[in-house]
């Protein structure tokens, strides 16, 4: 095989090919554009969207023009992938911009692809040099395999971050195995632990190739545990979303009194948590099922079925917050100072206080900047403030 | 197809606490007795909740990596997995038997055979015996010793207690050990006065725990006074009022744990055809079944003491 000619001409051989046919259905095999009826004597009918041909042997098959390689060698990968109806087989076909049935039930939240299926002849051509697709972080390519012996419509898939689809594969450490992703999904780039899988702080710089359909699928169900099961059951229309009431509600133990978190707590919680500059699900659940939150579930691919359990834990630790009353406070400062406390809180809750430059003091939550408003306004006992109301609903007597 | 769950707690906060579930799952998958195998966390992904729904297998054998029966076991796991009809009397337990029972999961349609915890298994005892082959670098380590398994105690249920008491009376029976006492926490006996409870010089400690972290990396070290400062670490054995005391780490840290996955599996009905060391009989293990452990006994100095999580 030379550059110059495409690898989809790679044929099957005879052999493999008949054994195939020998176990289609009596009906013949309609899939992807490949129709082949038993005509009778061993032979095919054969129809492509671009080729009709009548009473073809095996071995005519075989030795058909392109595109019908194409159709055969596509119509086998997928015979071998099997699992009609699976989550994996959908993601798989997915990843290749392959057309998908129809959902069973599609309504107006069906997620559309954001890419057009493609035919088997253009998709075949996409492949040689891979078609790349994003899945939060991850960038998923899928490519004819190079070695020429499985070349007859083998698909082996490349796995990177999404931030390295330019770079050179030598520059990047090729890992061995699926569980490898383990270890990579552990840590974020300062060595701190990621409890939430599908926080957007995946390191970059690794690389899996050539992994097999059903490695790829269980690379990526480690980096993002469960997000193609749920993915799949959005597109056939049964995602089971459980809205925050009846997750609250559910919960026993240290965690039932989240069920008493006030609603519109609920909506600065997923406003803190649930975004996309926090998490790269997509939410779907709301306060209750005809009670939706105003915030923004998100761009992501895959949704959000539930609160996690991190958004749980999260909010008991809100519940009793929110317990205590509101009191009017009374303290000096100076504009500015008002105008500190608010970088301060931004630049905590933007995650971006390590990119404050040690002696940039004009931004307000600059260390040495916090470190003199305290200087100035704590005492031993911390903030200068002074308590000028009691809320009333503090203690037994208030009404 | 059928597939194995391991179902352990897992942390927020410390990446440590799921390494035993990783990697008796590893081990497991190694030994190709699953078609799939998974693990599933309360605090980490995927979630008890979502687990059933990333495999293909239709028959599904949970098993929680838990020490004892009680509130995880009984309760959250069966209701996160969504186990229809599910109620703590099916498993007919004592606190300390409970084998299997068999429901279907309500949002996916399989079958799972939710089991017992491994820490109560009948083959648990073999770990602990193992723990202290391992510890000691004595395969036939016994005779002028004394074995103390230490547990959590009463403070989430009376069956903690149980399945420690339960384990320290098996190896007792085998006589393998010159003394063997259960001790605790947080009850009497207490691991604090371990010196106090045994004649023999040598003592190995067992914790039965499923992780290392807090519990068991700084509060039994300094209570026993295996060291002053956990931070510094400890010698293996340590010299505690006259006493060598040979400190194990946890229990679920052992390769042959994996085992007892299987076992749990295994008398839930899973077709497996392996051969597993950790065995019900101890008439078959009393004497150096099984691999050898590594001969070098393990050092507390040499390891990394990081902070556990506190959440298990």
């Amino acid at each position: 095989m030379t550059a110059s000619e495409p690898r989809f001409e790679a044929t099957l051989d005879p052999d493999a090919l008949e054994s195939l046919l020998a176990r289609i259905d009596p009906d013949g095999v309609d899939f992807d554009g490949l129709r082949l009826e038993p005509a009778g004597g061993g032979e095919y009918d054969l129809v492509t969207p671009e080729t009709t041909r009548r009473a073809v042997s095996p071995a005519d098959l075989a030795d058909a023009e392109p595109p019908v390689p194409a159709y055969l060698t596509n119509w086998r990968y997928w015979q071998d992938v099997g699992g009609e109806g699976t989550a994996r087989r959908a993601f798989l076909r997915w990843c290749e911009r392959a057309p998908r049935p129809e959902p069973e039930t599609e309504t107006e939240t069906t997620p559309r692809d954001d890419r057009e299926p493609l035919p088997v002849p253009e998709r075949y051509a996409a492949l040689e040099d891979g078609i790349d697709r994003e899945w939060g972080q991850l960038r998923i390519t899928p490519r004819l395999a190079d070695d020429p012996e499985t070349a007859s419509g083998e698909r082996v898939y490349d796995l990177t971050h999404r931030v390295d689809a330019g770079r050179d594969p030598a520059d990047l450490e090729i890992q061995d195995e699926p569980r490898d992703a383990r270890r990579i999904a552990t840590e974020d780039g300062d060595g701190r632990y990621r409890p939430l899988k599908t926080a957007p702080t995946l390191v970059s710089g690794w690389a899996f190739v050539g992994l097999s359909g059903a490695e790829l699928v269980e690379t990526v169900d480690t980096f993002y545990p469960a997000t193609i099961a749920n993915w799949h059951r959005e597109l056939r229309g049964d995602l089971d979303v459980d809205h925050w009431r009846e997750t609250a509600d559910r919960q026993t133990g240290m965690y039932a009194d989240v069920a008493d978190l006030p609603r519109e707590t609920v909506e600065w919680m997923a406003e803190a948590c649930c975004v996309d500059s926090q998490c790269l699900k997509r939410r779907e659940w709301e306060y209750a099922p005809d009670d939706e939150l105003e915030v923004e579930g998100g761009d992501g691919p895959f949704p959000c079925r539930e609160p996690c359990s991190l958004v749980v834990a999260a909010a008991r630790t809100w519940t009793d917050l929110e317990q205590e009353p509101e009191r009017t406070y009374e303290l000096e400062l100076t504009p500015s100072e008002v105008r500190q406390l608010e970088a301060l809180i931004d630049a905590v809750a933007e995650g971006r206080t390590d990119e404050i430059r040690e002696a940039d003091v004009a931004d307000g939550a600059n260390r040495y900047r916090a470190r003199y408003l305290r200087a100035k306004r704590f005492d031993e006992d911390g903030l200068d403030v002074r308590e000028v109301s009691t809320a009333e609903t503090d203690g037994e007597s208030g009404e | 197809m059928q597939a194995l769950v391991v179902a352990a707690h897992g942390s927020h906060l410390n990446p440590d606490a799921s390494d035993p579930a990783y990697a008796h799952a590893d081990a497991v998958r190694e030994r190709g007795a699953f078609d799939e195998v998974r693990e599933a966390f309360w605090k980490e992904e995927p979630h008890f909740r979502e687990v059933l729904r990333t495999l293909e297998s239709d028959e599904v054998f949970v098993v929680p990596l838990f020490i004892s029966e009680g509130y995880f076991t009984e309760r959250v796991i069966p209701r996160e997995l969504r186990l229809e009809g599910w109620e703590p009397d099916l498993w007919d337990s004592d606190g300390t038997s409970a084998t299997h029972a068999t429901l279907e999961a309500e949002d996916v349609g399989k079958t799972v055979h939710y089991c017992g915890p491994v820490g109560t298994h009948d083959a648990m005892t073999d770990v602990i015996v193992r723990r202290a082959e391992s510890v000691t670098g004595d395969p036939e380590v016994g005779e002028g010793f004394g074995l103390a398994v230490v547990g959590h105690g009463t403070e989430r249920n009376e069956n903690s207690a149980k399945a420690i008491e339960y384990h320290a009376d098996r190896v007792r029976d085998r006589e393998r050990f010159d003394e063997v006492r259960a001790l605790f926490m947080d009850e009497e006996p207490e691991v604090d006065d371990v010196t106090d409870y045994f004649e023999s010089r040598d003592v190995v400690l067992v914790p039965l725990f499923v992780a290392d972290g807090y519990h068991t990396r700084e509060d039994i070290p300094e209570d026993v006074g295996l060291t002053d400062d956990y931070r510094r670490g400890w010698d293996v054995p340590a010299d505690v009022d006259g006493h060598r005391v040979w400190y194990a780490g946890a229990v679920g840290t052992e390769g042959l744990l994996a085992d007892v996955l299987l076992e749990r599996a295994i008398d839930a009905g899973a077709d497996v055809d392996v051969d597993i060391d950790a065995a019900v009989d101890p008439d078959s293990t009393a004497e150096g079944a099984g691999t050898p452990p590594e001969s070098e006994p393990e050092s507390g100095k040499e390891r990394t003491l990081e902070a556990g999580g506190g959440e298990t």
